[in-house]
């Protein structure tokens, strides 16, 4: 444990220094030119300590973003439009629910795939190229195009929810459909043929022998499927008119100039996404110890 | 109602021929025939359906209007293009992948270091780094500065972290066998370990490719010049000109997919001896 943790914190470490010098550097010339407004002529330890408490500086200070972001999750009821828990709550249903259909679509193309030559020959080069073509280019014409068709109201759902999810099913089925096409590949000739040996039909063969060989992909490519979902989220809400989650309050924190609250919700976003990928590395792990995996 | 008839008539058709072929062909040219008349049909499908249900223009255009708009507007997809994938995109493609490569070689001197950048570095590559976009705008202005440095930040860690793993990539005997020779560590890391990273460093590099792309575009909604992709888009939907947005989306789809191309088709040619680039025989 001890020689995992000392290269993380080193590097972490590194990274948090880097940015203390730059935030100095950054909000100078911005304390530089009060100063010479007001007619003083600060020392260097004087500016130093300016530079970090700016209320609108170029690069806050580590410590400011960690004030701002503890402000943002716990200074609101969390069924406040000004809390960060709201927001993320709002980003995190879009991710999730796009992540779902997006293991849907990518398990059932990857079957097709496997079972059937001319899915492969057709379909696999169109998903390569759906995933060189920005989504983003997609993204608010798949915003207008919920509102007009309703397809939410349709379904029950608000049509925003329904945008994002598209977007984030669009960027997470890839790595799914990739991860599944190999697992389900992964057995063996060897194994196959023990199969027909015990006379198992093509049901069988896919439920006991494709099927579980597939986990380990399955979930790996899921590590990089969530993370893309959220990104999704994230982009689905910038065209929206920015009106809620994470994305949104981004979007106006940048119109409004509260540098702040832009970084706060940075940062709870990159919480999100560290407490979905451990989720994600926990579903695995129980996995595999369902399957009997000895670590 | 015809046209919708023929339109999946055609489709029937040619998807009993994709099923011919790929039960026939499995290397050499023809096995782009396959895809390529699956592209064919869907356009046709869409277009008969367009037509046939008379599916108004500001919910789906026809492809033969969005062509009829590409082939209108080259000027300005062209300008659009020039600012969003050339100047925004590419540089800070080619800078972030640059700055990347370099630092990885500085970081893998320290065994401490590049330790300890794998984990960080591969837990902020998942992150959504797209949100500093606002960021780098308030620092760089509207200009393509800006989108530069959103690109330089998204491609930035992937490569970083590819680059760490495939400098750790060679085998200790290969370089044992370098130190008998008696290189040094600049010989070694040219003739040997920065060979065997390659893989990796492309495989890093075509990741970043798509995310340039993305990059570059979505730092235009939060403010650019009156030019870009980006830009475009947003407003052509505010105005809902769809056929202008479906041009936008072809460009960036056919920009998009040359950028991953020829990044693959250099890979193709250096990493000409890994087994996964070996034809088939």
């Amino acid at each position: 444990m001890k020689d995992k943790a000392l290269p993380v914190l080193a590097v972490l470490g590194i990274i948090v220094v880097i940015w203390y010098l730059a935030a100095v550097w950054m909000n100078s010339t911005w304390v530089y030119d009060q100063a010479g407004r007001a007619g003083t002529a600060p020392g260097f330890s004087e500016v130093v300590r300016a530079t970090m408490a700016l209320e609108r500086p170029l690069l806050p200070a580590p410590h400011q973003v960690a004030a701002a972001l503890w402000d943002g999750i716990t200074g609101e009821a969390i069924t406040s439009k000004r809390s960060l828990v709201y927001h993320g709550w709002v980003t995190m249903e879009a991710t999730l629910a796009g992540f779902a259909l997006g293991i849907v679509l990518g398990v059932t193309l990857a079957i097709g795939i496997v079972y059937f030559r001319v899915m492969e020959a057709t379909v696999m080069p169109w998903a390569v190229i759906s995933q060189t073509i920005p989504i983003v280019a997609l993204a608010p014409m798949i915003v207008v195009l919920s509102n007009t068709l309703s397809l939410g109201e349709a379904l029950g759902l608000e049509n925003r929810l329904v945008s994002k999810t598209i977007i984030s099913a669009y960027l997470s089925f890839f790595p799914v459909l990739v991860g599944m096409v190999k697992g389900l590949r992964s057995p063996d000739a060897m194994q196959l043929d023990q199969l027909a040996t015990w006379n198992a039909n093509g049901w069988q063969s896919f439920l006991y022998l494709r099927l579980p060989s597939s986990m380990p992909y399955f979930f790996a490519s899921l590590k990089v499927a969530i993370a893309a979902a959220l990104v999704g989220a994230i982009v689905g809400e910038l065209p929206t008119g920015a009106v809620e989650g994470l994305g949104a309050r981004m979007l106006v924190a940048s119109q409004f100039g509260q540098p702040l609250l832009m970084w706060a919700s940075l940062f709870a976003a990159a919480i999100v996404a560290g407490m979905l990928i451990l989720h994600v590395g926990a579903l695995q792990r129980g996995a595999d110890r369902m399957m009997g995996v000895r670590p | 109602m015809t046209v919708l008839w023929l339109a999946i008539l055609f489709w029937g058709v040619a998807w009993g021929a994709n099923i011919w072929i790929a039960g026939r062909v499995k290397a050499g040219p023809l096995r782009w025939v396959p895809p390529v008349l699956f592209g064919i049909a869907v356009l046709v499908l869409w277009e008969g359906a367009v037509r046939a249900l008379g599916v108004p223009e500001v919910i789906l255009p026809a492809p033969s209007v969005v062509a009829a708009t590409v082939a209108g507007n080259l000027g300005l997809l062209w300008s659009d293009f020039v600012q969003t994938i050339v100047k925004g995109a590419l540089s800070g493609y080619v800078m972030g992948c640059g700055a990347a490569l370099v630092v990885a070689v500085l970081v893998d001197r320290s065994q401490l270091l590049s330790r300890g950048l794998l984990p960080v570095g591969n837990f902020v590559a998942a992150l959504p780094i797209v949100g500093v976009a606002p960021i780098m705008v308030t620092w760089f202005g509207f200009g393509w500065q800006s989108k530069a440095a959103v690109v330089f930040a998204m491609v930035f860690f992937p490569v970083l972290v590819n680059a760490v793993a495939g400098l750790a990539a060679s085998d200790r005997m290969h370089r044992d066998l370098m130190r008998t020779y008696g290189a040094g560590y600049g010989p070694t890391l040219f003739k040997l370990r920065l060979p065997a990273a390659m893989p990796f460093i492309f495989n890093g590099l075509k990741i970043a490719t798509t995310l340039a792309v993305i990059g570059a575009i979505v730092a235009e909604f939060f403010g650019s010049p009156t030019r870009g992709m980006g830009f475009r888009i947003s407003t052509a939907v505010g105005s809902l000109a769809l056929p202008m947005v479906w041009a936008q989306i072809f460009v960036a789809a056919l920009a998009g997919t040359t950028f991953y191309g020829f990044v693959a088709l250099v890979e193709r040619r250096v990493t000409f001896w890994h087994p996964s680039q070996r034809v088939r025989g």
